[in-house]
Parts: structure tokens; sequence; C-alpha cells
């Protein structure tokens, strides 16, 4: 099966430049079949970043792309409490830069309409939209998305696909939250390889609207690779989940930059 | 597509039949298993079946029923005709030193049911390791010869119902009741990185097992500071999917005697 992982951070691996550590990332990642990897935020993370934080954050993962544009692609961070450098961010690094996606993660909760400006150029530019979110039992940070905050922005975008960062982390709550809302896909990322997360997924969204990721360094690849390995779904279905819908996602603007993958 | 990728995907194609290789060591230990109904979920019930597709030849189990019950005698009752079913199934009882009495039940697993051990679940149970109820039953179990099992954790506290929060166990004072008990050999299941690198630090006669080593080889990485030989593969099964610690296998480099050891030898050491 063909494998994209579409969450991967340069945190959590060794590694004292940022090419370094994408390069241990791709070494880990080989030992488990994993062709591609989706890589955003830098060395040094900030829920709350600065204009300037998000610009050397970015620099990070510019530069490890730099040594590794064959195997990893990636995803420009932006805070909707930083408008204005977020759209400077996204022409230099998408629309004049490598990048193909953004991330969006707890700064500001994303059904605040201030984030509006930001989807809307990178829907322009056909970027991959990926929002952080989690149902937590023991609160969430401030700035910190649920899923109902996502499907609030997905309303106002509805041609516009957007990724449910970690499905809510608690899924049975988050898939049951994203279901109606046709343009959201579920990311099976950074939590717990709970038995029986993909199986609800596949049954409440379809295989369509579900893409595989890991939260790597932080988390291995291995226990999330089990939530599609250890499915019982079909061969078919998990091949859209680890790769396939992620890349029909991305081929527009892979086009565009004339990236063959 | 270029040379570089071609040869990308191919290991990739190469790579994803590993889980079922036939030239990984043969016999395998799962020390972390659990069977019966889980309180919140409706999980794939571990059978003869489930254990033969994976090689597994050896099961340790545990039963969900133990984190809530009373009836802890009937718990254990079940468990072992639940791990009839299959002679790769070997019951893990368990005892609550909060219910009147455990002592029967400690006794029963030992001499009626002839387990090798039990599993203890301190923080579903209302006790920490520090408490002098734990050193009691640590020092009955060492002296019937039972291992134990420490259960650290269930499941991600940010996930639980909130009806039910279980914050994970506090194994700081684990190592100093221990000391009360030099003969006593415990497992603990479901530690992470964190709680292994603090609080079980310089802890001896204790095992370990992956179920909850989580960070990229996440194995090899623990196998800088953890010994070797007190590291076993459980699974935490069926709450996580098997397949989460055979692929931590295969996404560390492990030398043949680290690979034996946390698939056999290591769990077979606790028991001998």
């Amino acid at each position: 099966m063909r494998i994209w992982d579409l969450h991967c951070h340069l945190s959590g691996v060794a590694g004292l430049t940022p090419e370094e550590r994408l390069g241990s990332l791709i070494k880990y990642a080989d030992r488990v079949g994993i062709e591609r990897l989706c890589v955003y935020m830098g060395m040094k993370w900030a829920q709350d970043p600065s204009a300037d934080d998000l610009g050397k954050q970015n620099d990070d993962v510019l530069r490890a792309l730099e040594k590794h544009k064959d195997r990893a692609f990636g995803f420009v961070y932006l805070s909707a409490k930083h408008v204005e450098r977020s759209l400077s961010e996204l022409e230099r690094c998408v629309t004049n830069g490598p990048m193909v996606g953004v991330k969006l993660w707890v700064a500001q909760r994303c059904n605040d309409p201030m984030i509006d400006p930001i989807i809307k150029r990178a829907a322009e530019l056909k970027a991959v939209i990926f929002q952080h979110t989690w149902f937590k039992t023991t609160a969430n940070y401030a700035g910190e998305s649920t899923p109902d905050d996502l499907v609030a922005l997905a309303k106002r975008f509805p041609e516009v696909p957007i990724i449910c960062g970690h499905t809510g982390g608690t899924w049975e709550l988050g898939i049951r939250a994203i279901r109606e809302q046709k343009n959201l896909f579920a990311d099976l990322a950074g939590s717990d390889p709970t038995w029986g997360i993909t199986e609800m997924a596949v049954r409440e969204l379809g295989a369509d609207r579900i893409i595989y990721g890991s939260d790597s360094g932080g988390r291995s690849f291995a226990s999330q690779l089990a939530k599609v390995h250890g499915a019982q779904i079909s061969d078919a279905d998990k091949q859209k989940i680890f790769c396939d819908n992620l890349r029909n996602m991305m081929l527009p603007i892979l086009k565009a930059k004339g990236i063959q993958a | 597509m270029n040379r570089r990728l071609f040869l990308t995907q191919a290991a990739a194609v190469s790579a994803a039949p590993l889980l079922t290789a036939a030239d990984k060591p043969s016999g395998l230990v799962d020390c972390n298993l659990h069977l019966g109904p889980h309180p919140t979920r409706a999980l794939p019930e571990i059978d003869e079946a489930f254990l033969a597709k994976r090689d597994i030849t050896e099961a340790w189990a545990g039963s969900f029923e133990a984190l809530l019950h009373r009836d802890m005698g009937a718990v254990n009752e079940r468990l072992v005709k639940r791990c009839a079913a299959s002679s790769r199934l070997s019951a893990v009882g368990s005892v609550n030193p909060r219910l009147p009495a455990w002592q029967t039940d400690l006794r029963l697993c030992a001499e009626k049911h002839r387990m090798p051990m039990i599993r203890l679940y301190p923080n579903h149970h209302g006790y920490t390791v520090a408490d002098d109820v734990f050193a009691q039953l640590l020092t009955e179990a060492t002296k019937l010869k039972l291992r134990v099992q420490i259960v650290a954790q269930l499941e991600d506290q940010r996930t639980q119902s909130p009806l039910m929060q279980v914050p994970p166990v506090d194994l700081k004072p684990l190592a100093e009741a221990m000391k009360k008990v030099p003969e006593s050999r415990v497992m603990v299941l479901n530690a992470n990185a964190s709680m292994i690198t603090t609080a079980l630090r310089g802890c001896t006669n204790v095992w370990l097992d992956i179920a909850m080593i989580e960070g990229v080889a996440g194995v090899e990485n623990l196998l800088t500071s953890w010994p070797a030989d007190k590291l076993c593969f459980g699974s935490h099964a069926p709450f996580f999917y098997w397949e989460s610690a055979a692929l931590k296998m295969q996404e560390s480099v492990l030398t043949e005697d680290q690979q034996n050891g946390i698939r056999l030898g290591n769990a077979r050491a606790l028991l001998g």
C-alpha cells in the first residue's frame, strides 16, 4: 500500500537542525513503509505564536524541505491572531515557496470569523487546510478549537475541504460532530490507538473522508498506522485512508507547482 | 517518477508485509490483554482465532470486569472460564485490597486457580502504591509466589468518560515499597516514557511492557535508559489495536537478543 502521512512535526525527534530532524523522521518512516510526510511547525513550538514566531517556525520547515523535498511536503503555520502576517506567510511559503498546505493550531478558536481571510486565500491557492481540534474531557486550552467550532467555520466555506485535526481526539464525539458537514475530513492522528476509531469513521463518514496521519515525532508512526492496518475494513478503504484521499486533495496544488507524486 | 522515489515506494511496499514476516523469532508472549465487557466500549473478543492469526503463543489476560465489579471472586472465576477457550490464554486474576477479605481472593488466585500472577488497578480501586494496604498485598502475594502486574493507566485522561475519570497511578513510591519486599517481582503495564524516566528510575525487579511507549522509534529509544531484559511485549488489546505494539517492534531497530527478549524471554524470566 502507498502511505502518505498527513501529520508530522520536527519536535520529539533527534537532530540539531531542521533537516537533520526531518532526515530522522524519514529514516523511521522507511522502516514502516511510509512514502511521504507532511511536516509543519518548527524546532521550538509556541501555542500562541507572535507574528515573528510564525515566520521563524516556517523558516525551519522551509530549511528542512530544501534537503528532503522528494519525501516531504510542507504546510505553513498560521494564526488567526496575526491575519496580516499569516497572509504574507501564505504568499511567501505557498504562492512563492514550496509549501502546499496550511496548519492552524490552538492560538485562536476557528469559529471566530477573524480566520476567514486566511481560509479564503488558502482556498484560492488550493492549499490543503488543516485545523487542530480536540474535545478534551479535561478541558481545552482557551484558544483550542473543538470539532463543533470547525463545523461553524466549514459552514461559512462549504465548497472548501478542511481537515479536522485529530478527529477531535475523543473520536466518538468528533466523528458525530463533523458527520453532516461534508466538506470536513477526519485526521486519524495523535490520539491513542483505541480500537474502533477507524471502523466508526468509515461507518459514519465514509472512507473517502478519512486521512491517515501520525503526529510524529511525539507519537510513534506505529501506533497510528495500527489504526488503519488493524481496522476491520476493506483493503480498498485502507488504501484510500492511507494515501488516496490526501493525494487527491493535494493533487491540484501539486500540479500547479509541477510536483509529481 | 524518478529513481529515488521509485526505490522509496518499492521499500514501502516491501515493508508492509513485515507484520507477518516468517523470519521473526518464534514465540510471542503478549503480557497485556483484557477479556470481558469494557465499561464504555464494545470491543472485539480475544479468542483462539485472534491469537492464532497473530502468532501469539501465550496471552496474559486480565478482566475488564475487575475495574468496577465488587464480587471479585466471581470476576476471577469468569475470567478462568473465558481463558479455558484457548490454550494460549493465561488468566491473570485481580485483587482489590479495598474490598473486605481481599486475602481470600488472593489465595484463590494462587491456590485454586493456580495463577502465576495477579493484576492490580490502584487508581480504579482507590489506593496508592504508598499505602500500607499495597505493602500488605505485595507482601502476601510474594509469599504465595505470585507476580504482581500494576496497571499504570488504561486510557488517556483527555478522552475518558466525564463520569469515570481515572488519573494515571503515581509510581514514584513504588521503589520504596518494593525495598520492603525484596523478593517481589512487579510488572508495570501501560507506563509511558515520562513515568519510566522519572518515577521508575532505579526500580529493580520491575518489568515493563511497550503498549504505551510512544514517540518515533520508541522501543529503541527506551532501551538506551531501561534494561533490555526488563522489557516485554504488551499490546493493551483489545482496547488498543494489537497492531500498534507489533508495529513498534518494526519501527525500532533491535538486536536479535533484544527482539527475542522482548517477545518471549523476558516474560518467561519474570515467571521463572
